[in-house]
C-alpha cells in the first residue's frame, strides 16, 4: 500500500475526499484506517460508545463499488464521519448517553443522517456526550468520560466532547454534533478543532433526540473550517419533517471559505466577554487574533451586549423547562429501560421507578428545577421573566449586529479543566457557557475556530464569531480566512502540535509496509 | 428569595414521575437552593413592557395536505417497546388499589 493508516487519517476531510475521487485511495482503505486508529487510541479518548466495523466497512465497498461502476458521486462520498449519540440513527444504537436507552436501536433515521447517507459519506460510530446533551465535560455520560487528546486528564469539553475528541484525535475528519448552550462550539474551543452552531432551523433537527426545543442546533465538528463548511452544505437546508425548518436558499458555504476574505469586514468585540473571568492565556490568544484580523484589513470596533449578565441565568431556566417537558416521553412503554419496583405496582410507579434507575444526577436535577420553574406559582417570576430576558438579549444582538457585521469573544473563559474539577458544583460547571449560550437564546449562528494554545498550560484555545440569524456564510468567510492566516504565520496547524497518542503507530504501519 | 424545601422537592419528584431517594432529595434541595438563587435575578429586568420571546426565530405553524404520509409499521413502533402483544404496548395495572 502507497498510503499508511498514519498518513491517511490525519488528511483533512477535504484532502481525503480528492484522493478518494481520483481513486488513488479506496473508501474501504480510508475506512479501515480510521476504524485502527479508533481501535489503537480509543481505549484511553473513550470518544466512541459504539462502532459497528462490519457495517462501515461494507458501507465503504458500496461507494468504491457505485464509483468503479463510473457513477457520479458527491465530492464526499466515502468519507468516514462520526455521530454523536442524539441523533437517532437506524443501524446503530443510540443512547444519548443514558442508561435509560442502552442499547436502543431506533425505527427510523435522522434526516441529517438521510443526508449523510445520500452524498455517500460512511457513518463509522457513536461518539459520547453529556447524558441528553446536559453538561460541559461529558462527565454526565452514563457511560463514563471522554478524555481530551491533548492531556488524557482534562476534559473534552461537553455535551458533544466524544465528536470533537474523536476528530481531534484523528479518529474521524468529520463529526456531526447539536448545541443548545454551546456544545459544539465549547469542544472545539478545549480540543484544539472547529465546530460550527448553524442558524436555529437552518438544518433539520428531525430525528435529534430534543433537550431544549427552542435551543436545540445539529452542526459540523471537524479539525479545519473548509470541512465544516463541506459538510454543512450536506446537512444543511429545508425539511417537512421538521416544523421548525427554515425554508430559506442557502448560499455554499464552502464557497464562503475557499473566497475568504476580512478586507472591510467591521467585527465587533463583545466588551462584556474580552476580561474579567477569562484566563489570561485565552484573552492573549484571542486579542492576537484580532490583530491579525485588523492586520488583513478588518475593521475591530468595541460593542456592548448590556444584557449578557442575565442570559445565563435565563438559559438555566429555558433550557431546564423545555427538558423536564421532553424528557417526560421516557415512560417505560414504548423504547427504552423498564424498571419494576419490588412488589409490582401501577404503570405510574413503573414509570418513576424507570426514571429513578434511568437517569443520571444531572438528568435528575435539570428536571426537577424545570418541573419548579413552570409549576404553579412560580411560572411567571421565573420561565415567564426568563422569555422576556430572551427578548432583551434579541434586541441587544439587533444593536450591536447594527454596528458590526460579525461579533467576536474567547468561545469559553478557560482552557479545559481536570475531569473531576466542577463536578461538585453545578453553578461552577454552568457558567462555562457565558459565551455560547446567547448565540441559542437568539437563534444565531456561531463558529470556534482555534486560535493558538494558552501560555500558561499549552492547551487549545478558540475564538467564536456571531453572525446575525441566516448569514451563517460570514462565520465561514471569517473563520477560513483567521484559520489560513494564522497557520500560514505558524508554518502548521494548531492540531499537528496534540500528543501523539499512539507513538507506535507509525513503526507499526512502516513495518506493515515492508 | 428562594427558600426550597425537602417537601417541595419530594413534590416536585413526584410530579415528574422520579421516585428519588431520601439521599437524593436532600442533596437536591441544597443544589436547587443554590441554583434558583443564582437564576432569580431574571425577574430584575423582566419589567411589564417587555414582550416574552417563546422562539428564536419567529415562524407560522405548519400545516401539510391532510393525506397519509410515511409513517412507521407496527412491528417498527413496537420494536423498542419494553413489552408489548404483536399489535400493543403492554403495561401493568393503569389503576391502583385505592381508585
Amino acid at each position: 500500500m502507497a498510503h499508511h493508516d498514519h498518513e491517511l487519517v490525519r488528511l483533512s476531510a477535504d484532502a481525503l475526499a480528492q484522493k478518494l475521487a481520483s481513486s488513488e485511495i479506496s473508501a474501504v482503505e480510508a475506512t479501515q484506517a480510521h476504524l485502527d486508529r479508533i481501535a489503537a487510541v480509543d481505549g484511553e479518548v473513550h470518544a466512541f460508545l459504539h462502532t459497528a466495523p462490519d457495517l462501515s466497512l461494507a458501507t465503504a465497498a458500496a461507494i468504491d463499488q457505485r464509483r468503479a461502476a463510473g457513477e457520479s458521486l458527491h465530492p464526499l462520498a466515502g468519507v468516514p464521519i462520526a455521530i454523536k449519540d442524539v441523533i437517532v440513527t437506524n443501524d446503530m444504537p443510540t443512547t444519548s448517553g443514558s442508561r435509560i436507552l442502552e442499547g436502543w436501536i431506533p425505527p427510523y433515521d435522522a434526516t441529517v443522517m438521510t443526508k449523510l447517507r445520500a452524498a455517500g459519506l460512511v457513518p463509522i460510530g457513536k461518539t459520547n456526550m453529556d447524558e441528553f446533551a446536559m453538561g460541559s465535560s461529558t462527565e454526565h455520560s452514563a457511560y463514563g468520560p471522554t478524555h481530551n487528546p491533548w492531556d488524557l486528564e482534562r476534559i473534552p469539553g461537553g455535551s458533544g466532547g466524544g465528536s470533537a475528541a474523536a476528530v481531534a484525535s484523528f479518529e474521524a475528519p468529520l463529526a456531526l454534533g447539536s448545541d443548545t448552550g454551546g456544545s459544539i462550539r465549547q469542544p472545539a474551543h478545549v480540543t484544539g478543532t472547529v465546530g460550527v452552531k448553524p442558524t436555529y432551523g437552518g438544518v433539520s433537527r428531525y430525528g435529534a433526540i430534543a433537550l431544549a426545543s427552542s435551543l436545540d442546533q445539529i452542526g459540523p465538528v471537524s479539525r479545519t473550517v473548509l470541512d465544516s463548511a463541506l459538510l454543512h452544505d450536506v446537512i444543511g437546508g429545508h425539511d417537512p419533517r421538521d416544523s421548525t425548518s427554515l425554508t430559506d436558499e442557502w448560499p455554499s458555504m464552502a464557497d464562503a471559505v475557499r473566497r475568504a476574505d476580512v478586507k472591510g469586514l467591521r467585527i465587533g468585540v463583545i466588551s462584556q466577554l474580552d476580561g474579567q473571568g477569562f484566563q489570561t492565556g485565552v484573552l492573549e490568544r484571542f486579542r492576537e487574533a484580532l490583530d491579525v484580523l485588523a492586520a488583513a484589513g478588518a475593521e475591530i470596533v468595541d460593542v456592548s451586549l448590556p444584557s449578557l449578565e442575565y442570559a445565563i441565568a435565563a438559559y438555566y431556566l429555558i433550557m431546564p423547562a423545555e427538558a423536564s417537558s421532553n424528557l417526560a416521553k421516557f415512560d417505560s412503554v414504548r423504547f427504552g429501560l423498564r424498571v419494576n419496583p419490588p412488589g409490582g405496582g401501577t404503570v405510574e410507579d413503573v414509570m418513576s421507578a424507570t426514571r429513578e434507575v434511568g437517569f443520571g444526577a444531572e438528568a435528575k436535577r435539570r428536571i426537577i428545577l424545570g418541573t419548579y420553574a413552570l409549576s404553579a406559582g412560580y411560572y411567571d417570576a421565573y420561565y415567564g421573566s426568563a422569555q422576556k430576558v430572551r427578548t432583551l438579549v434579541q434586541r441587544d444582538f439587533e444593536a450591536a449586529f447594527g454596528q458590526a457585521d460579525v461579533l467576536v469573544s474567547p468561545t469559553a473563559p478557560t482552557t479545559a479543566f481536570k475531569l473531576g474539577q466542577n463536578t461538585g458544583d453545578p453553578m461552577a460547571m454552568y457558567l462555562n457557557d457565558i459565551a455560547t449560550i446567547p448565540a441559542n437564546l437568539a437563534g444565531i449562528p456561531g463558529i470556534s475556530v482555534p486560535v493558538g494554545l494558552a501560555r500558561e498550560d499549552g492547551l487549545p484555545v478558540g475564538i467564536q464569531f456571531l453572525a446575525p440569524a441566516r448569514h451563517d456564510a460570514r462565520l465561514y468567510n471569517v473563520g477560513g480566512a483567521l484559520e489560513r492566516m494564522l497557520e500560514d504565520s505558524w508554518g502548521h496547524t494548531l492540531i499537528s502540535l496534540a500528543p501523539d497518542l499512539a507513538p507506535g503507530e507509525m513503526t507499526a504501519a512502516q513495518e506493515g509496509a515492508v | 428569595m428562594s427558600e426550597i424545601t425537602q417537601e417541595q422537592v419530594a413534590h416536585l419528584a413526584n410530579l415528574a414521575r422520579i421516585a428519588l431517594t431520601p439521599h437524593e432529595i436532600e442533596s437536591l434541595t441544597s443544589e436547587l437552593g443554590s441554583i434558583v438563587d443564582n437564576v432569580a435575578k431574571v425577574s430584575e429586568v423582566a419589567t411589564p413592557d417587555v414582550p416574552a420571546t417563546s422562539h428564536p426565530i419567529p415562524l407560522q405553524n405548519v400545516y401539510r395536505d391532510d393525506v397519509p404520509g410515511a409513517t412507521l409499521t407496527t412491528e417498527q413502533a413496537l420494536a423498542g417497546a419494553p413489552d408489548h402483544d404483536g399489535s400493543r404496548f403492554r403495561v401493568t395495572a393503569i389503576l391502583g388499589e385505592e381508585q
